[in-house]
C-alpha cells in the first residue's frame, strides 16, 4: 500500500516534470516569423542568434548542466570559474558562519534553559535582535570588518544563531521533569547530566532548530553574496546575469535549489537519529 | 519504637507556598530495616509530598526524616525511587538505562562489570532478551518492571515506590505484585509504598499506614493509625483470601477510608511525640469486629 502510493507519487513527479519541461519548450520555441520580419532589428541588437534573445529552452538549460558537470572545477581568474568552485566558496562560508553560531547558541542556550532568571534577562535582547534581516547588517560589519569575506561570514553566523538558540533553550527548558528527578536520586553530576539526560532529551528540538538555521543560512549567503562579490554561487548569479546568460541564471538558480535540499536533507537524517518515541 | 530505628519521621509537615494550611503535619512514623510499609489514604492527602520529601527531591516545612543515623538533606543514591510514571529515559534501551544507574552508583566499574551487574536485575524482573528494546517498544508493565529493576540495581538502602502499579491492568499487577514481593523477601529490601489498592497493601505490606484526609476544611492530613498486618509472611496472591484473618484486615481498612478518613486522630503519646496508635485487625475475635464484617463493597479507592 505504501510502496504503491510512494510510487505512484514519483511517477506524477516525473509527469509534472515532463509538463512542464514541455510548457517551457513550447514558451521558449524560437519565432522564425517574428525573426524574419525583424532581422534587422536583432542584427542591430547584436548578433541575432536565438540564444541571447528571450528566455533559454530547456535544451540549452540540459547543455549547460552538462558543461558545467563536466568541468566543475575550472578557475580562469576571477570571474570564471567552475559551478562546483563557487558552490564550495559558498558552502564555506555558510559552514563557518553556521559553526560559529553554532558554538555560541549551544552552550548559551543551555545556560538559558536551565535557568529561567537569565532566560529572563536576555529575552528582550533576544526578540529583538531576532527580526533584524541579516542582511542590515552587512554595512555594519563591512564598516567594523573591513573585510568583505569575513564580513559575509558574519553575516551567516548572525541569522543562523536565533533559531538554534531558542529552539536549544527551549529544549533545555522543557526536559521531562521525571528525568531530571532520576538523575537527581542517582546523585548524577552536572556534566553528566548534562551531557547525557539534558542533551538527549533535547536533542530533537535543538536538531530541528539548526535545521531552520542552516536553511536560513543558505537563503542568506546568495544574497549576501550577490552584495559583497567575488566568489561564491551569489556572485555567480550576479555576474551570470551581468553577462546577460539567462541560462547560466537558471542553471544557478536549478544548482542552488539543489544544494540547499540536500543540507536540508542531511539535518533531516541527523533529526531523525536524535529522535525518540516516548 | 526504637530511639534507633532504621527511619525516623520525626514532626514532619509540609505546607506550600501561599497554601493557607499544611498538606500534613506531626507526622511520627518509625520504619524498621527490611520492613514493607504502605501508605493509604485519599488522592490528595499528601502521600507523594511525604514520598518525595523522604527521596529528598522536596524539602519538609518542618521536622525531619532520619535514614540510617543520617539525616535526609536531598536526594541520595541510599534511596532508590520508582516513579509513577516509570520515567525510564525513552532514548536509551532497556540495558542502557539500567546501566546508567549502575554507573551513578559504581563510577569505576568496568564496562563488563556494569553490565553484568544489569543483567542481574534484568534477569530478576524476567524481562531477559529484552534487553536492547527502547522503552517505546515494551509494554506498560514491562516498563514498570525496567523501573522496578533500575530501583533494585543500585542496590539501595531503602526503595520508595509511588502507585507503581497504578497504571496497570490487574492481571500485570498480580505477576508484578509476586515478582516484588520474592525479590524483596530474597534481598530483605526495606519499602515505603504507595498504593491505592487495599487488596495490594495486605499482599505485601508488613504495616499499613492509614492516613487521614486533607479536606480544605477540617485539620492538615496525618498519620491516624498503623495497622499491622498479621498475615503470615508465606501468603501468597493465590492464597491470601483464604486466611480467616484477610477479610477482618481488609474491613478495617476500608472502613477506614470510607468512614473515617475524616475523622479527628487520637495520638498515643510516647516520650513527648505523638504516634499514631498500630492496630491489630487481625487478631480481634469475631464478637469484636462483627459490626464491620460486612461483605467489603469496595475493591479499590481512589
Ligand atoms: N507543587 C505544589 N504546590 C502547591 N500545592 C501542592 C503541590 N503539590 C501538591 N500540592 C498539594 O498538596 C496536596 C497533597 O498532594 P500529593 O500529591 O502529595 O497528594 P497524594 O496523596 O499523592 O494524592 P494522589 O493519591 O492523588 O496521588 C494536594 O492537596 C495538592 O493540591
Ligand atoms: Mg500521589
Amino acid at each position: 500500500m505504501l510502496k504503491s502510493i510512494a510510487l505512484k507519487a514519483a511517477l506524477l513527479s516525473v509527469l509534472l516534470l515532463g509538463c512542464f519541461l514541455l510548457v517551457w519548450h513550447i514558451a521558449t520555441l524560437p519565432k522564425q516569423t517574428v525573426a524574419a520580419v525583424d532581422s534587422e532589428y536583432a542584427k542591430l541588437m547584436g548578433g541575432g542568434a536565438p540564444k541571447s534573445t528571450g528566455l533559454p529552452t530547456p535544451l540549452q538549460i540540459g547543455e549547460a548542466v552538462i558543461k558545467h558537470a563536466s568541468d566543475p572545477f575550472y578557475d580562469n581568474g576571477p570571474n570564471d570559474k567552475g559551478i562546483g568552485i563557487q558552490v564550495a566558496f559558498s558552502l564555506a562560508r555558510v559552514t563557518a558562519g553556521f559553526l560559529l553560531a553554532a558554538a555560541v547558541a549551544l552552550p548559551l542556550g543551555f545556560f538559558i534553559g536551565m535557568s529561567p532568571l537569565i532566560y529572563r534577562a536576555l529575552n528582550p535582547f533576544i526578540q529583538v535582535l531576532k527580526p533584524i534581516s541579516p542582511l542590515a547588517w552587512m554595512p555594519l560589519a563591512l564598516y567594523t570588518i573591513k573585510d568583505s569575506a569575513t564580513s559575509s561570514i558574519f553575516v551567516i553566523f548572525i541569522c543562523s544563531i536565533w533559531p538554534m538558540l531558542i529552539n536549544t533553550a527551549h529544549g533545555v527548558a522543557s526536559v521531562r521533569r521525571e528525568w531530571l528527578n532520576v538523575a537527581k536520586t542517582l546523585e548524577v553530576g552536572v556534566l553528566r547530566k548534562a551531557f547525557y539526560v539534558v542533551l538527549p532529551a533535547a536533542a530533537p528540538t535543538i536538531l530541528t532548530g539548526m535545521r531552520i538555521s542552516m536553511g536560513i543560512a543558505w537563503l542568506v549567503i546568495v544574497a549576501a553574496e550577490m552584495l559583497v562579490g567575488g566568489t561564491g554561487i551569489g556572485y555567480f548569479v550576479w555576474n551570470e546575469w551581468n553577462n546577460l546568460s539567462l541560462t547560466n541564471v537558471i542553471f544557478a538558480i536549478l544548482m542552488i535549489g539543489v544544494v540547499g535540499m540536500l543540507l536540508d536533507m542531511l539535518f533531516g537524517l541527523l533529526q531523525q537519529a536524535a529522535t525518540y518515541v516516548e | 519504637m526504637s530511639s534507633h530505628s532504621f527511619l525516623q519521621i520525626r514532626e514532619l509537615s509540609k505546607r506550600y507556598g501561599g497554601a493557607p494550611k499544611p498538606v500534613f503535619e506531626g507526622i511520627n512514623v518509625d520504619i524498621e530495616r527490611g520492613e514493607f510499609v504502605c501508605i493509604i489514604g485519599h488522592s490528595g492527602c499528601g502521600k507523594t509530598t511525604i514520598l518525595n520529601i523522604l527521596s529528598g527531591l522536596d524539602s519538609a516545612s518542618g521536622g525531619n526524616v532520619v535514614m540510617d543515623g543520617r539525616e535526609v538533606s536531598g536526594p541520595s543514591l541510599d534511596r532508590g525511587v520508582v516513579f509513577q510514571g516509570h520515567a525510564l529515559m525513552p532514548w536509551l534501551t532497556v540495558a542502557a538505562n539500567i546501566a546508567f544507574a549502575v554507573k551513578s552508583r559504581w563510577p569505576d566499574w568496568s564496562r563488563e562489570r556494569i553490565q553484568q551487574h544489569g543483567q542481574k536485575y534484568i534477569d530478576l524482573v524476567r524481562l531477559t532478551g529484552n534487553e536492547s528494546k527502547k522503552p517505546s517498544e515494551l509494554s506498560g508493565g514491562m516498563k514498570q518492571r525496567v523501573g522496578i529493576a533500575r530501583a533494585f540495581a543500585i542496590q539501595p538502602k531503602m526503595l520508595l515506590l509511588d502507585e507503581p502499579f497504578g497504571a496497570l491492568d490487574a492481571l500485570t499487577r498480580g505477576t508484578i505484585q509476586d515478582e516484588l514481593l520474592s525479590i524483596c523477601s530474597q534481598t530483605q529490601q526495606t519499602v515505603f509504598m504507595i498504593t491505592h489498592d487495599v487488596d495490594e497493601a495486605i499482599l505485601l505490606a508488613d504495616k499499613i499506614m492509614l492516613m487521614s484526609s486533607n479536606t480544605s476544611t477540617g485539620p492538615a492530613a496525618r498519620i491516624a493509625e498503623v495497622v499491622v498486618n498479621t498475615l503470615p509472611k508465606t501468603r501468597t496472591r493465590a492464597d491470601i483470601h483464604h486466611h480467616p484473618q484477610f477479610y477482618k484486615i481488609r474491613n478495617h481498612l476500608v472502613d477506614f477510608l470510607v468512614n473515617r478518613s475524616s475523622a479527628p486522630t487520637v495520638m498515643n503519646s510516647i516520650g513527648g511525640i505523638g504516634y499514631p496508635p498500630e492496630i491489630f485487625p487481625g487478631l480481634t475475635s469475631e464478637e469484636d469486629s462483627s459490626d464491620k464484617s460486612q461483605k467489603p463493597s469496595l475493591k479499590k479507592i481512589k
